[in-house]
């Protein structure tokens, strides 16, 4: 499927999808507020059922449909609703508290995505141009949750940073085209079971240490002094 | 040419000389200085002429029988040299005619005036050398004598520390630029440039060679992390030495930068030279202004300044042998051009600001900016040609240094043409670097002129000031004008750089555009006129001030200052340099240089006072040469053991070497 | 000629524009918070009665104090002459592309900040201040739009980048969505806005263009008042002439110039509208977050344009 054939519209609306995938990853790393942080993930939810949406109708799969429903009702409204939900529940701190700076991690991001672009570009030479740029934009949004995950340290903020990481997953699994529905739906069965593993470790720490921050345990397993 | 430059040189060096015998001799200073002023003011002229001729390719060559006996001495002048010859006679010249007011007040004149002259004549001997040992000896001596002329006001303190790190770093640059010269050579050891130029050295030996440069050649331009020394010794000098030290000296340094890597290392080009060239350029920008915007010392400001204008010109030497190494020479020309611009628009207000801080220094003895401030009504026309250098350095149209950084700005844009993939996500972010060195640049300069010209005298030295004598203030005009013609007619200044481009990247700039506009891309409608920038600000300005008078009313009252209704007569209570740097401190350098800044308040009913302390962390020492400075001494400890040894001991040393030795012979023999 | 008498025209009409612009914003702002508001026509009133005003000078105001304002306003005009609004014909376009327009808005402020400082008070002194960091922050993104909007038209002259995107060269562009957003981010900064500044108030300590500017009064503060307008009015216009170009004349016929102007008007009118409406909604925020809201916009211009190389194929 190249370029060509694929209509200018085409392309360029998946390219604005996927790039707002992107943006919901840096509207994350940008969040100073827990529940800044959560709409920022359930717009990057919204865009990944969006680009789901757009890839099943341009490439005609239509399982890719249930793919974006997925992403939508339960990414962009089921986890974002639970995530306030025992925010307030635990009663914890609303604001996030960072390893690495704002401005700082941001950078790190730009590097990110830069070095996503240098290491996709040229091994998918081949490739359709929207496959090539999915691909090193999911690459980039992968990395970013990683970042999110080690840069702040607040528990919940590390989960919704490893939720993000499998929203660039799906964001490269729909860039191509062909790949079965049930990768997806393992993936995202996987994440579910891991977030309410995640919900119930979450109430245990709380429990034991008035908080969630992860500095805690390291002191409680004796790294930290 | 060339045998104008020897001569000037010759009799620079008898200035020199004349100064170093009579130095007592009531017109000593005026012998000295109005000498290097003729001798320098014929040389620009000559040079100015000789780049203007048509027929300016011409190279003029020499060989002396002197030096080593079985080598001749070569000497050349080409359009390169030519050029940075121009820079350097220009900015001489007006700084000598300066320093013949500047040096009447200076203390201790016998240790500046044998020196003064000779610098510029070692100088100008760097830029006409055409063989290793010629350019390494003059190179070396240059080092030397500005090294004395540090060391001038020894006495005060922490000069003579300056001198020796500065002694320090210029040895260890020379040394990276022998080994430099040494692989170019090769084997045989044709050290001429001529030999050089024709050899084509292997790749890894050309990469070497270009590391080397960077090294040899940055030490001395101040490149980070090689900087620094600059800070500490182009203040420790009397304020017309800093200028030459700082606006002209880098610029030479930057001679022998392009020199190598341009001219001698020849065909295998290879793109990441231009990446790590770039990338060492854009952290010296940034840090190199970061570190200013954090100094409270008006000469040390000026000096990390440097850092940061350096930087700016590396960015488009790297980004230019990025082009002609990737095969596209015709966008080469830019950003080479925009560097050499701005070296000379650099020279230009440099030399500028270090006089005004030389004509403040005399004026008030203070370089302390948190003790001066309201100079603007004790001196107000070093007032002006300061303001002139301010908005020059900060990069603003119209004045010159916003022309060549904005041609810079348009050889950035001009990147995606370079075909590798890293180097085009490279140069945007080195465009970053450059624009936020530039915004910086102007928080800094705000910082500078607003705290030391304008509000009020925060000490007594300060309110005491008063104007400095003529040949100061004209000197300092007329650097000023050059500035302001400059920065409205920037197409003449390209017009000489032009074919400099054209010998060393192979392209010119497209032609065409006159000499009202700046359009330098080629195929693009992109165009910079500061001339009508000039004239319509200055239209409108008038327009405005006519009609605001005519409409409303010209009517003036004087009063206190509201200050929303608490204006406090103490000086103390006005924003001071570090308080408005705080800002940017906050933003930038927790990060960059751990700044911290601690509190001490006492409790209600204690007597002791309270204190702000200011911590800053300074990477470039903690990071590199403070280990240094550890693993030599703990070395050297190691080694004075061997100071207190018997005889026989010392023999077997001897004898040890001299087996190891005789192995190493043996084993390459075989 | 054409080309001299339109630019003529613009001159003119940025000026008498630009306070109708700061009406229209106050007006919609005072409506949304259910205020009456101020009649349209008041910062017109408002500039009048400070020229008629006596200058007020603190003792120890230098020269440049005075100066300043005339020559603060005088590149600020510069700059709203050399935006193409109604028509991309203009005699003096060349004079100076994005960069160049960008330059001489931040020769405008430099004169301003050194102004802020000349009294020797400490709101001056932190108004400047803080300027000079915002501008820091601000300009690396505005250079980075720059470049994006750069490799999408292949030039850095506003009359050409219109003629580009009206032209039909662009689709729906992901870069050029990413830097408008950087852009917008950068224009509420540079025109001291909510959240970063607040245009409206005089005596809070988080403010920043108004405690710059405190000490001038009389015909000064009527210079000030209107090159802030002006900037303001510019930074529409640039940011409708590089992302809205549709409308302008790019051909000098009555017919189109008429158009021109029209929808010129419109495009002012929305932005204003815009701008109220997202004042209201938002709150002023902590100086020090405001370098986290411009590294954001730096961060948005630099994602603009790695998508940009790569859909060119990096």
């Amino acid at each position: 499927m190249s370029p060509s054939l694929l209509g200018q519209l085409d392309y360029s609306a998946a390219h604005l999808f996927s790039a707002m995938v992107l943006l919901g990853s840096f509207a994350m790393i940008y969040q100073r507020r827990m529940v800044g942080m959560f709409n920022a993930f359930a717009f990057q939810a919204f865009a990944l059922a969006a680009a789901a949406a757009w890839q099943a109708y341009i490439q005609e799969a239509h399982h890719l449909y249930v793919t974006a429903a997925m992403a939508l009702l339960l990414k962009g409204l089921l986890i974002p609703f639970a995530l306030r939900v025992i925010v307030r529940r635990l009663d914890i701190h609303r604001s996030i508290e960072v390893v690495i700076g704002i401005g700082v991690t941001m950078l790190v991001g730009i590097g990110l995505v830069a070095l996503s672009a240098l290491l996709v570009m040229p091994v998918t030479a081949g490739a359709a141009a929207t496959t090539r740029e999915d691909l090193a934009l999911a690459l980039s949004v992968v990395l970013i949750g990683l970042l999110i995950m080690i840069s702040r340290r607040n528990a919940v903020t590390q989960v919704i940073g490893f939720m993000s990481m499998e929203n660039g997953l799906i964001l490269a699994v729909i860039g191509v085209a062909g790949m079965p529905l049930v990768v997806e739906m393992s993936v995202a069965f996987a994440v579910l079971v891991a977030f309410i593993i995640f919900g119930l470790f979450f109430f245990r720490i709380r429990e034991r240490f008035d908080s969630l921050d992860v500095h805690y345990l390291e002191t409680f397993r004796g790294e930290r002094r | 040419m060339l045998d104008v430059i020897l001569l000037g040189v010759a009799a620079l060096i008898g200035l020199g000389i004349t100064g170093a015998l009579w130095p007592r001799l009531p017109q000593a200073n005026v012998i000295v200085y109005g000498g290097s002023l003729i001798v320098s003011a014929v040389l620009a002229g000559a040079g100015l002429l000789d780049q203007l001729r048509p027929s300016s390719g011409a190279v003029a060559a020499l060989s002396l029988p002197m030096g080593l006996p079985w080598v001749e001495v070569h000497f050349r002048v080409d359009l390169l040299s030519g050029f940075f010859a121009v820079l350097l006679n220009f900015a001489g010249a007006l700084i000598s005619l300066f320093a013949l007011g500047y040096g009447r007040h200076d203390a201790e004149p016998r240790r500046v005036l044998p020196f003064y002259p000779a610098y510029l004549g070692m100088m100008n001997l760097v830029l006409v050398a055409d063989d290793a040992f010629a350019f390494l000896l003059s190179w070396e001596t240059m080092s030397i004598v500005s090294w004395l002329l540090v060391l001038a006001n020894h006495r005060q303190e922490g000069n003579a520390r300056a001198a020796f790190i500065y002694l320090l770093m210029a040895s260890f640059g020379t040394l990276a630029l022998l080994f430099a010269f040494g692989l170019l050579a090769g084997a045989e050891g044709g050290y001429s440039f001529a030999a050089m130029r024709a050899g084509t050295p292997d790749a890894w030996a050309a990469g070497f060679v270009v590391i080397l440069a960077l090294i040899g050649a940055g030490s001395k331009a101040g490149l980070v992390p090689l900087h620094v020394w600059l800070p500490l010794a182009h203040p420790a000098a009397p304020s017309h030495v800093s200028a030459l030290m700082s606006g002209v000296m880098t610029k030479i340094a930057i001679y022998g930068f392009i020199r190598i890597v341009f001219d001698l290392v020849g065909a295998p080009q290879q793109w990441w030279w231009g990446g790590m060239i770039m990338c060492v350029g854009a952290i010296s920008a940034v840090l190199g202004i970061l570190y200013a915007l954090m100094e409270r010392d008006l000469k040390t400001l000026l000096a990390y300044s440097t850092v940061e204008n350096v930087g700016i010109i590396m960015i488009g030497l790297g980004l230019s042998l990025a082009f002609r190494a990737s095969g596209v020479p015709e966008y080469a020309a830019l950003p080479f051009v925009a560097a050499l611009f701005h070296a000379l628009n650099h020279a230009l207000f440099k030399s500028l600001l270090f006089c005004s801080a030389g004509a403040v220094l005399t004026a008030t003895g203070v370089r302390d900016l948190e003790r001066l401030g309201g100079l603007i009504h004790r001196m107000p026309r070093t007032a002006v040609v300061a303001l002139v250098g301010c908005f020059a350095i900060a990069g603003l149209p119209p004045l010159n240094g916003f022309a060549s950084e904005w041609m810079m700005f348009q050889a950035v844009f001009t990147s995606p043409s370079l075909p590798q993939p890293l180097l085009k996500l490279i140069v945007p972010l080195a465009g970053v670097a450059l624009v936020l060195a530039a915004a910086l640049a102007a928080a800094c300069f705000v910082r500078l002129y607003g705290v030391l010209f304008l509000s009020r005298p925060r000490t007594a030295q300060a309110a005491a000031a008063s104007e400095v004598e003529p040949t100061m203030t004209v000197a300092m005009g007329l650097l000023a004008t050059l500035c302001l013609c400059l920065g409205a007619l920037p197409a003449l200044a390209v017009k000489l750089i032009d074919p400099l481009a054209a010998a060393i990247v192979g392209a010119g700039l497209p032609s065409g555009a006159g000499w009202l506009f700046l359009a330098p891309v080629v195929g693009e409608l992109n165009s910079y006129s500061g001339i009508i920038v000039l004239a319509v600000m200055t239209g409108f300005g008038l327009l405005v001030v006519l009609l605001a008078h005519r409409l409303g009313t010209s009517r003036l009252r004087r009063s206190a200052p509201w200050d929303c209704g608490f204006p406090s007569s103490d000086p103390a209570t006005q924003y001071s340099a570090s308080s408005f740097a705080q800002p940017l401190r906050r933003v930038f350098a927790t990060v960059v240089f751990r700044a911290n800044e601690t509190v001490d308040m006492p409790d209600p009913g204690e007597t002791r006072a309270a204190s702000f302390k200011l911590g800053l962390w300074d990477p470039a020492w903690r990071l590199i040469f403070d280990p240094c400075a550890r693993l030599i001494g703990f070395l050297a400890d190691r080694f004075n053991a061997m100071q207190f040894m018997t005889i026989r001991r010392y023999l077997s040393l001897m004898f040890a070497a001299l087996i190891v030795l005789l192995f190493a012979v043996a084993a390459t023999a075989q | 000629m054409t080309a001299a008498l339109l630019q003529v025209a613009q001159i003119a009409l940025v000026v008498l524009l630009a306070p109708l612009m700061t009406g229209l914003v106050r007006l919609i702002k005072a409506r949304l918070l259910g205020r009456r508001g101020p009649p349209l026509l008041q910062p017109y009133r408002d500039l009048t009665r400070l020229l008629r005003k006596d200058a007020v000078l603190a003792a120890n105001a230098s020269w440049l104090f005075r100066a300043a304002p005339y020559f603060v306003f005088a590149l600020t005009w510069l700059a709203a002459s050399l935006v193409p609004g109604v028509t991309a014909v203009l005699a003096l376009a060349p004079t100076a592309d994005l960069i160049a327009l960008i330059a001489i808005l931040a020769s405008a402020r430099f004169l301003l900040a050194l102004a802020g400082m000349d009294v020797g008070t400490s709101f001056g002194g932190i108004g400047s201040s803080r300027e000079m960091l915002i501008a820091a922050l601000a300009e690396p993104a505005m250079l980075m739009v720059t470049f994006t909007v750069a490799l999408v038209a292949k030039s850095t002259s506003l009359s050409e980048i219109a003629r580009f995107i009206i032209g039909g060269g662009v689709g729906l562009e992901v870069s050029l969505a990413l830097a408008l957003m950087a852009v917008l981010m950068v224009a509420i900064a540079e025109n001291g806005r909510v959240p970063v500044d607040n245009p409206a108030t005089h005596l809070e300590l988080t403010m920043v263009h108004e405690a710059m500017v405190l000490e001038y009064s009389g015909r000064h503060l009527a210079m000030i008042e209107a090159a802030s307008m002006l900037k303001l009015l510019t930074y529409a216009s640039m940011i409708a002439c590089i992302f809205v170009p549709w409308g302008m004349a790019v051909e000098a016929t009555p017919h189109a110039l008429l158009l021109g102007l029209v929808t010129y008007v419109a495009k002012l009118a929305a932005a204003a509208v815009l701008l109220a409406v997202f004042e209201t909604s938002i709150a002023k925020m902590r100086v020090f977050r405001v370098a986290e809201f411009l590294g954001g916009a730096l961060m948005l211009s630099l994602i603009a344009t790695i998508v940009r190389l790569m859909s060119e194929g990096l």
